[in-house]
């Protein structure tokens, strides 16, 4: 199983969100896609696009004092 | 079929182009179809270099608000609307020119970017395109 960086830090709305559409297209089931990014508001709606697009979100986490975020999804 | 978003866009306005093709990668990105269509002064920004080139909706003071907003923009590191558009294209989204704007303004589809359009139609494509939409919104 293959795994996938997605780097948004610094990127602001909508590309977080459509960098992470982009990856889930390229990767294959099962595959894990870990996104790092800086956009709060991303870091919310990630986590919303995952569960309408049924994809299981491992893991939320905060990096460098709550600036960067990093979240893992199970594609 | 998944869920839909259709959204007419009649406005040429920099900032309203913006709304349209954020919220149609939004919907992308969620996990549903996206469709666009561009009548009127929106169709105007399908012509070949005139993109990015709409004035500000409000205060737009003769070019030198929409300078200081896209001053502003590139600082809060907002992606160009080509970039938004190359984004929609990629992920499936669908494109559709009035043709009925195209006659009253006299455009020819040489001057139009072709390569972003999928379809070419009038009321009935929208219609047909939103009667089973979840989401439909006139910018």
């Amino acid at each position: 199983m293959a795994e996938m960086e997605v780097d948004v830090r610094g990127q602001t709305c909508p590309v977080p969100l459509v960098e992470c559409r982009k990856a889930f297209k390229r990767a294959s089931p099962g595959d894990l896609v870990i996104v790092k990014g800086t956009h709060p508001a991303s870091k919310k709606e990630i986590p919303m696009a995952c569960e309408s697009m049924g994809l299981k979100v491992l893991e939320i986490k905060d990096k460098e004092g709550g600036k960067e975020w990093e979240i893992k999804i199970r594609r | 079929m998944g869920e839909k978003a259709v959204i007419i866009l009649h406005s040429g306005d920099m900032d309203k182009v913006y709304s349209a093709l954020i919220i149609a990668n939004g919907a992308l990105a969620m996990g549903m179809e996206a469709s666009i269509y561009f009548t009127f002064w929106g169709l105007m920004r399908l012509k070949k270099g005139e993109l990015e080139k709409g004035p500000l909706s409000k205060m737009n003071m003769m070019g030198a608000g929409r300078y200081m907003v896209k001053q502003r923009m590139s600082k809060a590191h907002v992606v160009s609307l080509e970039k938004l558009m190359s984004d929609f294209k990629e992920l499936g989204g669908k494109i559709i020119a009035c043709e009925m704007t195209m006659e009253i303004m006299g455009i020819s589809k040489e001057e139009i970017r072709t390569e972003w359009v999928d379809e070419w139609g009038a009321v009935g494509t929208y219609i047909h395109e939103a009667r089973d939409a979840n989401i439909t919104l006139f910018i």
